[in-house]
């Protein structure tokens, strides 16, 4: 927050300014506020209730919009940032371009109609949204699920995070001006896609897991194609990693790059491999295992460097363990079994009175969802927590204070927000 | 099965002390255990950002997982949810506080200090349910919403159909059919006598 | 192209009896609230929206008076064809290089990413993403627009430079999709801007994309995708709808 700018030929301008200028132009007018509160030091910017405030007036300070119309920004939002120079002094996130009011919506919804519309709060992965809102109902309404869609779930949602990482990775590259490595890994997405498209119909939006069980089986040969597809993937990544970890300009621009101290994890809430990369090993996965993942080997990775390159090499690990838990999952699960346990009518079901909260780890880190039964057909009350809610607005305001314009678009997507689940 | 493997290390008892010591310093009431690794209290507005803070500082409850709130609008009031874990031993905790839906009363004490994060969900509850936190840094700033001129769209009594309605155009030709009339009708006429 | 009464402009004088300012483009296909009388939650001065002046000027009304001198008063103009060979030659260049705007406004935007990549290479049919709406031609609309972002759209495909198209992709930005009672997304996205072609589907596929720039690439070469002329000529319509729902418009009237 401190600017020490001592470069500029013009000190900061304080204590006099023009009359009527600033206020005029919405500015508040530092003078005549708070004057105890100004500090004495004149290359220092005033501090008003604990905040620097830049006197824009002073033509020292710029203000500049990055987004919503810009292709540096994860998805549709905007940072307005207060520069000195190509240094960020302040940051305030914009969020709600894609708010459609999922909570509001819902409410008015019966449960089986919620289903359709919860896996377009987070679209890269929708999946997790679904899996969370069966979850969510089924264990309020005790209903249990037949152990073959337990392993077919586990499956897709693995499948959904590395579809998922591979997007990042390649937006990752993409925020460094290196495009190879996105053309890569969003056909590779695409190739997941196709086996996404098999096993349940759509590319994107899956309205797969549905409360009871899945929506259908396997589709004859697809353990071998998925296998086939995974050996591609894998191949493909570490041609990735190849080129993109040892790339000097990646290692030279990530290295350093907004460094989350392992003190404010909390603080802000943080979770995920953004956690993970400044050294906790918390895993929702390891922690509470839901679905199958407590048969399952795998370990939880950390870093310590806490960088973007640390976030970065983290999400490669996972994305490494995730191709490993999908081919797990298909040597061990049940090759015979039902897939979907039989339902009340849904259309005069009325779940029990009651609220529960489950979370899953989402490739962002811990996604929750709290429902809020009174026993109607319709739920009272959902809400949806996605771990960008505090990466992509109070983190990001935090950490890109000092941080070079040009890194902004980087440590942005080192964070991996995606928007639609901050506003819903 | 798998949903109850959950390997909690924290045990029923454990979570019985943490209430107990919450109920003698605060009258903190109502516990409800859903999980071995989850639980609800429920607390009076005046102590909650005690319990907060102790539960925060005394019990590892470190990590604000979320914090929303449910429209009780038959009760006339708000449940304020403060959804805390405590990754040692791996245990959610919500805490539930009650605050009345209207008037002054509609406010409650921001927790922005003790977790910096807590302003954007106060932010986003004052814009959607206008619930006020004084003191919050940028409460009153546009936070999903811009130039909202109506009720707080999350609140029971606003009528998000009417709303949409009444302000943009609908297509015309969208027909809407009773859905348990239509499959009763249409796609099930041989099972409805089982209905 | 423009026929011979399109090539009239349209504009009714405030202020003249009976005269709603809110011009209804096509009366066969608007009903209800869209109509021309319907502007009883319209923001009025007097009684009248002000968009123009009474020297066809734009108003700028809701500018703070001493920002106004900044900003361009001149409301959009219809662009005559030229004449026939001309215009098909021209028609023929423009469908084939058509600049994607990276505004992605929704959901869509999602799909977007594998057009832009080996598998569908969208540039085989001379499409390609540009940063900048000054130096686009193609709007792509990807999905449900919040009111929210209804106002960046305005705004970015105002600075579009002629000539100029908009995809709506995804069934929300035709009736709003499975967001139709939502409080805060339009529902037809053809009242606020001209939309030339519709893709289908949620979400639609990227071979759906494709075929709907095919689509569009064969009405341009037809000269019929004349959607920022149907924007000028109904300018004030446009602008009262887009008024009616962006509640802090702090911006000016055209965006040049």
């Amino acid at each position: 927050m401190v600017n020490t700018d001592t470069r500029s030929d013009r000190p900061a301008r304080r204590g006099t300014p023009i009359p009527g200028t600033s206020s005029a132009r919405g500015v508040p007018n530092l003078a005549t506020r708070s004057q105890e509160h100004i500090n004495d030091n004149p290359l220092m910017p005033p501090i008003v209730d604990g905040k620097a405030v830049f006197d824009l007036d002073s033509g020292k300070y710029l203000k500049l919009w990055q987004g919503p119309q810009h292709p540096g920004i994860t998805g549709n939002m905007s940072l307005e940032l207060v520069v000195c120079g190509d240094e960020i002094v302040e940051c305030k996130t914009h969020v709600g371009y894609l708010h459609r009011g999922f909570e509001k919506l819902m409410e008015r919804r019966s449960y089986i109609q919620c289903f359709p519309i919860v896996c377009r709060i987070a679209v890269p992965e929708p999946d997790f949204n679904e899996y969370l809102f069966a979850a969510t109902v089924e264990e309020i309404q005790g209903i249990e699920v037949p152990e073959r869609a337990q392993w077919i779930r586990t499956l897709n949602l693995e499948m959904a995070r590395l579809a998922s990482f591979f997007m990042w990775m390649g937006g990752m590259a993409g925020a460094f001006g290196l495009g190879t490595q996105g053309q890569w890994t969003v056909t590779m997405r695409d190739y997941i896609l196709d086996r996404f498209e098999e096993l349940t119909g759509g590319r994107i939006y899956h309205m797969y897991m549905i409360p009871g069980g899945v929506r259908g089986d396997f589709p004859e040969g697809f353990t071998d194609r998925l296998r086939e597809t995974i050996d591609t993937c894998e191949k493909t990544l570490q041609d990735v990693e190849r080129t993109l970890f040892n790339n000097a300009v990646f290692k030279k621009r990530a290295k350093g790059l907004g460094v989350i101290h392992p003190d404010i994890v909390d603080q802000f809430g943080i979770v995920g491999p953004n956690a993970r990369a400044a050294g906790f090993a918390r895993d929702v996965r390891k922690d509470h295992p839901y679905l199958v993942y407590d048969q399952l080997d795998f370990e939880v990775v950390t870093h310590t460097d806490s960088d973007a390159y640390a976030r970065a090499w983290v999400r490669l690990q996972e994305m490494y363990q995730s191709m490993d838990l999908i081919r797990q999952i298909l040597d061990r699960m049940p090759a015979e079994g039902p897939f979907f346990t039989k339902l009340p009518n849904v259309l005069h079901w009325n779940v029990k009175p009651g609220h529960i909260y489950k979370k899953a780890e989402c490739t962002r880190g811990e996604y929750g969802y709290y429902l809020n039964s009174d026993g109607s057909d319709k739920p009272r009350r959902i809400y949806v927590r996605g771990p960008s809610y505090t990466h992509a607005v109070s983190l990001m305001e935090h950490l890109s204070i000092g941080c070079n314009i040009a890194d902004t678009a980087g440590l942005m997507v080192s964070l991996h927000t995606y928007p639609p689940e901050v506003e819903r | 099965m798998s949903d109850q493997h959950t390997q909690t290390q924290i045990s029923s008892a454990e979570v019985h002390e943490v209430f107990a010591d919450l109920h003698t310093r605060y009258g903190v009431r109502g516990l409800e255990e859903k999980r071995a690794d989850q639980a609800f209290v429920r607390t009076d507005r005046d102590e909650a950002v005690a319990v907060l803070t102790h539960l925060r500082d005394r019990h590892g409850y470190t990590h604000l997982a979320f914090l929303t709130a449910v429209d009780q609008i038959e009760e006339g009031r708000f449940e304020l949810l403060y959804m805390l874990h405590n990754y040692e031993l791996r245990h959610d905790l919500g805490v539930i506080v009650e605050i009345p839906r209207e008037g002054d009363g509609c406010s409650m004490d921001t927790i922005h200090r003790m977790w910096p994060a807590a302003a954007t969900y106060q932010r986003e509850l004052r814009e959607m349910f206008g619930i006020d936190f004084p003191g919050s840094p940028r409460l009153h700033e546009d936070f999903a919403l811009e130039g909202w001129h109506d009720l707080p769209p999350m609140r029971k009594e606003f009528d998000t159909r009417e709303y949409s309605e009444r302000t943009y155009y609908a297509r015309p030709g969208r027909t809407k059919t009773d859905t348990r009339q239509h499959m009763k009708d249409t796609i099930y006429p041989s099972e409805a006598e089982t209905w | 192209m423009a026929t011979a009464d399109t090539q009239t402009r349209r504009y009714q004088e405030p202020g003249a009896p009976g005269n709603a300012a809110v011009v209804n483009p096509d009366p066969r296909t608007v009903t209800g609230p869209a109509g021309g009388t319907g502007q009883g939650d319209v923001q009025t001065v007097d009684g009248q929206l002000r968009i123009l002046t009474e020297e066809l000027k734009l108003a700028n009304a809701d500018l703070r008076s001493e920002d106004r001198g900044n900003f361009c008063d001149h409301p959009p103009e219809v662009i005559k064809p030229f004449r026939a060979f001309w215009e098909n030659f021209l028609n023929w260049a423009r469908s084939e290089s058509l600049w994607i705007l990276g505004f992605g406004t929704g959901c869509g935007a999602i799909e977007l990413r594998p057009l832009m990549t080996s598998r569908f290479d969208m540039y085989q049919y001379g499409i390609q993403g540009r940063p900048t709406p000054r130096q686009s031609s193609v709007f792509v609309i990807g999905g449900y627009a919040s009111v929210k972002t209804m106002k960046r759209i305005v705004r970015s495909y105002e600075q579009m430079q002629g000539p100029k198209f908009v995809l709506g992709l995804g069934s929300c930005t035709i009736n709003g999709g499975m967001y139709w009672d939502s409080y805060n997304t339009v529902n037809r996205l053809d009242h606020y801007i001209p939309v030339d072609v519709y893709i289908a589907g949620c979400m639609p596929r990227p071979e759906a994309l494709l075929a709907g720039f095919v689509k569009l690439k064969e009405m341009i070469k037809r000269g019929e995708c004349e959607g920022a002329n149907r924007y000028a000529e109904n300018f004030e319509w446009y602008k009262a709808n887009q008024k009616r729902i962006i509640k802090n418009w702090d911006m000016p009237d055209y965006n040049w």
